[in-house]
C-alpha cells in the first residue's frame, strides 16, 4: 500500500436551543403534528417578512467565544437558492460571504490518547428546511413544514482533519461543549446535530483530491464507519485507475457503505445574494460582553482542573465533563464531603449515572440530591458502612427521600466491625464445620472463602470484611 | 353629484357635517365603479356586500362619538396588498384563487381608521409593467383616451381616482408605478421614502425597492393616507422608526425661497415636445411664486435604468420561487414529476412579463455574472445615491418631467419592452435612491395629461408636501377630469 | 450578448419555467437585447464603492424569544392545492 492520506473536513448543523423560528415566532418543540407548527411566514405566504430572533444571534455570540473564534461586527444574511418541497420560499436564508462567527477551533483527543487541535474555518446563522417523507403515501411525498425555518449554527471545520477517529473526537467534543454552552440539545435523534464529511485522498506531498461529500450521519460510530469506508472505496477506485466523481453521497447503515445520492444533480447552481428583507446584523461590543460574562468554566478547562486539582484520573475528569449537569452534581457532592473526590468520582460515574440510565432519566431529573447521597458517601468515609451495604442503602436513598443514616437504621444495616461479635460468629462457624478446618490447616488456601462466605450469611453481609479475613486465619492457623 | 365630491377633504367634510352618510357615499361610489367598470376595466374584485356592511358600521359609529380619521371613506387598494377573507390576486392566474387569511399592514392601518374598502385595483402582473396591459384580468384603459394605456403598474388604482370612482386608492412603486400611472392619468401619486410604510403583507416583487404609495387627486390628500399608513413595524425587518410627517406646518409653508433643482438628465433627448413643454410652464409658475431653479446634474442616471433591471428581476425571481403549485396558487393538472409540477404550473401560472423578468433576474444573478451584474447593479446604486445626496446640499426638491411621453396607445409598445423599460428612466433612480416622490399635474399635451415629478432627501416628504400642494393653490391641473362617458 | 437556446433552457431549468420549443427563440432575442442593456454597467465609475444593498444602511433589528402559536392552521389548509393529513403533497420526489 503506498503513501496515502485522507483529507477530511466536517460542516456540522446544530439545532439552536431557541423557543422559537430564526425569523418567524412559530414554536420550535420537536414532535407536533405536521405542519401545526408552521404559519404565515414558515409556508412563504406572499407578502411575508422575516425578523430576526435575538436569542439565536446570542448563542451563535456564545459559541464563537466559547471556541475562540472571531464575532463579526457585520454579517450578511444571503439567499440560497434552489427548489425543493422542503423549502418553501424557494431559497434558504443563509450566511454567506460574511458569516457571524469566523475561524476558532478546538482541542481534541482521539481514543488512543493522540492530542491535536482542530481549526473551525467558520460558523453561520441559517434556517432549517422541513421534512420530506416518501413512506407515507403511494404515489406522493408528504412535506411538512414544522422544521422549516428552525434555527441552526452551521459549524464548518478546515479540511484539517486525517482520519475517522479524529473525526470522532471532534464530533463529540463539539457535541458536548454545544450542550454544555445551552446552544443545542445535540439531540442527534431529532436531528439537532447533524453531522456532513467532506473526504477526500491524496499521495502524501501531492495536491488536494476530489472531495466528496458524505451526507447526514447520525451517531458517531456511524461517522466512524462512513468515514473509513468512503476512504477506502476512493483509495481502491484510484489505484484501478479511475478517478473520483465530486458527489454526495449517503451512508447506508445496513450494509456499512457510501452511496451515490441517485438523482441529485450534480453542482447546483445557489445564486447568492444579500437577502434584501434583511439589513446587516450588526454585534456591538455590549452584546459580546454580556455573553462572555456568563460563560462558563468550559469542559476542556474543567477537566484540566479535577486532574491537577482534584487528582482524577483522565479518564474520570472526562467522563465527569461530558454533561455539564452531571458535572455540576460532582461539584455539589465534592463541595458537601470535601477531601474526597475520588470517591465522589466513583458514585457519580456508577451507581448514580447506572441509576439515571436504568431509569430513563436525564442528570436534571435526579430523584437523588448531591446532599442526600454525600449522606450516604460520609458513612463509607468514616466506616460505618461496607461497599455492599452502600449499595443497599443507595437503593433506598434513589426510590424514597429518607436519609441515609435513616435507612440504615430501618435496614438494620451496620458493619458488624465490633471484634467481639465477629469473634463469636466465627467461632461458631469454625465449630460447625470441623471437615473444611482441616482442609485448611492442610494447606487449602481456597477454603477460606467458604468460611468468609458462612460468616457473611449469618452475619447478614455485614461482616467486616478485613477484620473477618484477619480474625479467621488467627483462628484457624 | 358632483366631481368636487371626490376629493378625500370635500368627502371627510360631507361626512363629518353629516350632508351625507357613509352609507349613501358607498352606495355612489358602488354605482360608478359599476359604471366605470366595463370602460375602464380598473378593479378585479368589487365588494358590495362588504362595504355597505362597513359603511353601515361607520354611521353607526358616528352616531356614537368620535371616529377614525377616514371614517365612511371609500377606496381601492392596488391587488397586491393582501386583504383578509378578500380574494388578493396581484393580478395574476398564480394567485386567482387566493383567499389571504391575514392583512397588509397598509389594509389594517386604512380599517382602523375607518376607510370603506370597495374593490382591489387592476394592475400589471406582480407589479412588474408600466402600462397596466400584462394583468391576467386585461388591460386598464385611460379614462381621458379608452384607447391608450393608464400607465403601470397601478394602472387600475390610478384609473379610479382619475375616474372619480373612489377618492384615494393604494398603489405600490418600485420603479415608478405609482408616479408614471399618476401623470398618465392626470392624478396625484405619492411615493414615500423606503422604508417609510410598512411591507408587510404587500406582495413582493423587488423587496429593496418596494413602497407602497398613495394615489389621489391632490398632495393634500395623499399626504393624509400616508400619515394614516406610514409607520414602524416590526413585521417588517426593513421598516424603519422616524418621526411622522409634519404635514400641517409643510401645507402653510410658502413657495417663496423654495430652491427647485432641475436635473438636466431628466430633460433628455426622448421627452416629447408637449410634455416638455408642460413641465417647463410648471417651472415658471414656480418661479412666479418665489422659487429658485437650480441646474443640477445626475451623472450616474446613465446607469440607472442598466442597475434597475438587473436589481429588480433578480430580487423578482428569488422572491417569485415560492410560487410553485405546491401549498396555494394555480397547481397545474396531473403532474408527470415534481419538477414537472414546478414548470408547468409557473409557466401556466405566470404571464409572459413575468417569466421574462425571472429569466433575467436568475441570469444576472447566475454563476459567473454575480459580480459583474447584480453586485456591479448594486454599487451603481451607490454612485446614483450620492449623485442624488449631493444634489440636495444645493436644493430643496428636485423637479422635471415623470415620464417622457403622456399615455401611449394600448398595444402600441408590446412588441418592444426594451423601448417601455427605457421610458423609466427618470423614476427609477428615486427607487434605487430609496427616496421620497411624487407626480402632480401639470398640464395637458394633445389632450394627455401631463405629469410632473418631485423628488425629495430621505424623509423629506415635507418638502414634496409643500411644493407640490403649493402647486396646487394656484394651478387647476388637478382640478381636471376625464370626460364622463355613460355615466350615471 | 449573444443568446442561444441552450442558454435559455437552462437559465428556465434554474428558474423552474418551461418555455415551448416554439417560444425559445423568441426568448433567446429578449434576453440578449437585455443583456446588451447590462453591458452599459461596465463603464460605470464604481471601482471600490460598496454594494448598496439597503437605501438608508439600515441595522438589522432583533426580536424577543417568544413562540406564539399559530391560529391560522385551517384557512391555510383551504388553500392547499393538495393535502392529506395535514401533509402538503407532491409527485413522488425519489431520494
Amino acid at each position: 500500500m503506498s503513501d496515502w492520506e485522507a483529507v477530511i473536513g466536517l460542516e456540522v448543523h446544530v439545532q439552536l436551543l431557541t423557543h422559537s423560528k430564526i425569523f418567524s415566532s412559530s414554536a420550535t418543540a420537536y414532535g407536533a403534528e405536521p405542519n401545526a407548527q408552521a404559519n404565515a411566514l414558515d409556508l412563504a405566504m406572499p407578502g411575508t417578512l422575516p425578523v430576526m430572533n435575538a436569542h439565536a444571534v446570542a448563542l451563535a455570540v456564545r459559541f464563537g467565544l466559547a471556541v475562540d473564534a472571531e464575532i463579526a461586527q457585520r454579517s450578511v444574511f444571503a439567499r440560497k437558492n434552489y427548489f425543493y418541497p422542503d423549502l418553501p420560499k424557494g431559497y434558504q436564508i443563509s450566511q454567506y460571504e460574511l458569516p457571524i462567527v469566523i475561524g476558532g477551533g478546538l482541542h481534541i483527543v482521539t481514543e488512543d490518547g493522540h492530542a491535536r487541535y482542530v481549526p473551525l474555518t467558520r460558523a453561520h446563522l441559517e434556517e432549517d428546511a422541513g421534512k420530506s417523507v416518501h413512506d407515507v403515501f403511494h404515489a406522493e411525498t408528504g412535506v411538512d413544514l414544522n422544521r422549516a425555518g428552525t434555527p441552526l449554527l452551521e459549524i464548518v471545520t478546515d479540511p484539517a482533519l486525517s482520519n475517522a477517529s479524529e473525526a470522532v473526537a471532534f464530533l463529540k467534543a463539539l457535541h458536548t461543549l454545544v450542550r454544555w454552552l445551552g446552544v443545542s440539545d445535540g439531540n442527534m435523534q431529532e436531528g439537532s446535530f447533524r453531522c456532513d464529511a467532506n473526504v477526500s485522498v491524496r499521495q502524501r506531498g501531492a495536491a488536494l483530491g476530489t472531495r466528496a461529500e458524505v451526507k447526514n450521519v447520525n451517531s458517531f460510530r456511524f461517522v466512524e464507519k462512513a468515514i473509513d469506508y468512503e476512504i477506502e472505496r476512493q483509495i481502491r477506485i484510484i489505484e484501478a485507475g479511475g478517478s473520483i466523481v465530486q458527489e454526495t453521497r449517503l451512508f447506508d447503515a445496513h450494509r456499512g457503505e457510501t452511496r451515490s445520492m441517485r438523482g441529485k444533480e450534480s453542482a447546483h447552481d445557489y445564486r447568492y445574494f444579500p437577502d434584501p428583507d434583511l439589513p446587516p446584523l450588526r454585534i456591538g461590543a455590549d452584546l459580546i460582553e454580556a455573553e462572555r460574562a456568563r460563560m462558563p468554566e468550559l469542559p476542556q478547562g474543567r477537566a484540566r482542573r479535577y486532574i491537577e486539582s482534584l487528582g482524577l484520573s483522565t479518564y474520570d475528569a472526562a467522563n465527569l465533563t461530558t454533561d455539564r449537569a452531571v458535572s455540576e452534581y460532582f461539584e455539589a457532592l465534592c463541595a458537601a464531603i470535601p477531601g474526597h473526590a475520588k470517591l465522589c468520582a466513583n458514585w457519580v460515574s456508577g451507581e448514580w449515572l447506572g441509576a439515571l440510565n436504568a431509569a430513563d432519566l436525564g442528570p436534571e431529573r435526579s430523584p437523588l440530591s448531591a446532599a442526600r447521597l454525600a449522606g450516604l458517601l460520609k458513612r463509607i468515609v468514616d466506616g460505618s458502612l461496607s461497599s455492599k451495604m452502600a449499595k443497599q442503602v443507595f437503593d433506598a436513598l434513589w426510590r424514597g427521600d429518607e436519609s441515609a443514616d435513616e435507612i440504615s437504621e430501618r435496614l438494620g444495616l451496620k458493619k458488624v466491625s465490633d471484634s467481639g461479635a465477629l469473634s463469636a460468629l466465627v467461632d461458631e462457624v469454625i465449630a460447625a464445620y470441623p471437615a473444611q478446618v482441616a482442609q485448611f490447616r492442610h494447606g487449602n488456601e481456597k477454603v477460606l472463602q467458604f468460611f468468609v462466605g458462612q460468616v457473611m450469611k449469618s452475619s447478614k453481609g455485614q461482616a467486616d470484611p478485613v477484620q473477618l479475613n484477619a480474625l479467621l486465619r488467627a483462628k484457624l492457623a | 353629484m358632483s366631481a368636487e365630491l371626490f376629493t378625500l377633504s370635500a368627502q371627510l367634510s360631507a361626512l363629518s357635517r353629516g350632508e351625507i352618510s357613509s352609507r349613501a357615499l358607498t352606495e355612489i361610489t358602488l354605482e360608478r365603479a359599476a359604471a366605470s367598470q366595463p370602460l375602464h376595466n380598473a378593479l378585479i374584485t368589487t365588494l358590495g356586500e362588504s362595504a355597505r356592511s362597513e359603511a353601515d358600521a361607520c354611521d353607526a359609529r358616528r352616531a356614537q362619538g368620535p371616529v377614525g380619521t377616514l371614517s365612511g371613506v371609500p377606496y381601492a387598494h392596488k391587488d397586491l396588498f393582501c386583504t383578509a377573507g378578500v380574494l388578493t390576486t396581484c393580478g395574476s392566474k398564480m394567485l386567482s384563487n387566493f383567499v389571504p387569511p391575514y392583512s397588509a399592514a397598509v389594509h389594517e392601518s386604512l380599517q382602523e381608521a375607518g376607510g370603506v374598502l370597495i374593490g382591489k385595483a387592476n394592475m400589471d402582473e406582480f407589479a412588474m409593467g408600466s402600462s397596466n396591459e400584462h394583468s391576467h384580468f386585461g388591460p386598464v384603459k385611460n379614462p381621458w383616451d379608452l384607447t391608450r394605456v393608464p400607465g403601470g403598474s397601478s394602472g387600475g388604482s390610478a384609473a379610479l381616482v382619475a375616474a372619480r370612482v373612489v377618492a384615494f386608492a393604494t398603489g405600490s412603486d418600485t420603479g415608478g408605478s405609482v408616479r408614471q400611472p399618476a401623470a398618465f392619468c392626470g392624478v396625484t401619486g405619492f411615493k414615500p421614502t423606503y422604508g417609510r410604510v410598512s411591507r408587510h403583507g404587500m406582495i413582493a416583487y423587488a423587496s429593496s425597492l418596494d413602497q407602497a404609495g398613495v394615489i389621489a387627486t391632490t398632495v393634500e390628500d395623499c399626504a393624509r393616507i400616508l400619515s394614516v399608513v406610514s409607520g414602524f413595524d416590526p413585521r417588517d425587518s426593513t421598516s424603519s422608526n422616524v418621526a411622522a410627517i409634519a404635514i400641517e406646518p409643510a401645507l402653510t409653508r410658502s413657495l417663496k425661497g423654495l430652491r427647485i433643482g432641475r436635473p438636466r438628465q431628466w430633460f433628455g433627448a426622448g421627452i416629447e415636445d408637449g410634455v416638455g413643454t408642460a413641465v417647463e410652464d410648471a417651472l415658471a409658475e414656480y418661479v412666479r411664486q418665489g422659487a429658485t431653479i437650480v441646474d443640477i446634474d445626475l451623472p450616474a442616471s446613465a446607469w440607472s435604468i442598466p442597475a434597475y433591471y438587473v436589481i429588480a428581476p433578480a430580487e423578482a425571481s428569488s422572491n417569485l420561487a415560492r410560487f410553485d403549485g405546491v401549498r396555494y396558487g394555480h397547481r397545474c393538472e396531473n403532474p408527470r414529476d415534481l419538477n414537472d409540477l414546478y414548470r408547468r404550473s409557473r409557466a401556466e401560472g405566470f404571464g409572459h412579463e413575468v417569466q421574462r423578468r425571472i429569466l433575467i433576474g436568475t441570469y444576472a444573478l447566475s454563476a459567473g455574472y454575480y459580480d459583474a451584474y447584480y453586485r456591479r447593479a448594486q454599487q451603481v446604486r451607490r454612485l446614483i445615491a450620492e449623485d442624488f445626496a449631493r444634489a440636495f446640499t444645493k436644493v430643496d426638491v428636485l423637479a422635471g418631467p415623470t415620464s417622457p411621453t403622456v399615455a401611449f396607445k394600448l398595444g402600441e409598445k408590446l412588441a418592444d419592452p426594451l423601448a417601455l423599460y427605457l421610458a423609466d428612466v427618470n423614476t427609477v433612480g428615486v427607487n434605487l435612491a430609496g427616496l421620497p416622490g411624487v407626480s402632480v399635474p401639470c398640464g395637458f399635451s394633445n389632450g394627455l395629461p401631463v405629469g410632473l415629478q418631485l423628488v425629495a432627501a430621505t424623509w423629506r416628504e415635507d418638502l414634496l408636501i409643500t411644493a407640490g400642494h403649493g402647486y396646487q393653490q394656484v394651478t387647476e391641473w388637478h382640478r381636471a377630469t376625464p370626460p364622463e362617458r355613460d355615466h350615471v | 450578448m449573444s443568446v442561444d437556446r441552450a442558454l435559455v433552457r437552462s437559465i428556465a431549468e434554474l428558474a423552474r419555467l418551461s418555455i415551448s420549443p416554439q417560444h425559445e427563440e423568441a426568448a433567446a432575442i429578449e434576453l440578449a437585447a437585455v443583456l446588451d442593456l447590462f453591458e452599459a454597467l461596465s463603464a460605470a465609475p464604481v471601482n471600490a464603492l460598496q454594494p448598496l444593498s439597503h437605501p438608508g444602511d439600515p441595522e438589522l433589528r432583533l426580536r424577543d424569544d417568544v413562540a406564539v402559536a399559530g391560529d391560522q392552521r385551517n384557512a391555510f389548509e383551504v388553500l392547499a392545492p393538495a393535502m392529506s393529513g395535514g401533509y402538503y403533497l407532491v409527485p413522488k420526489v425519489i431520494e
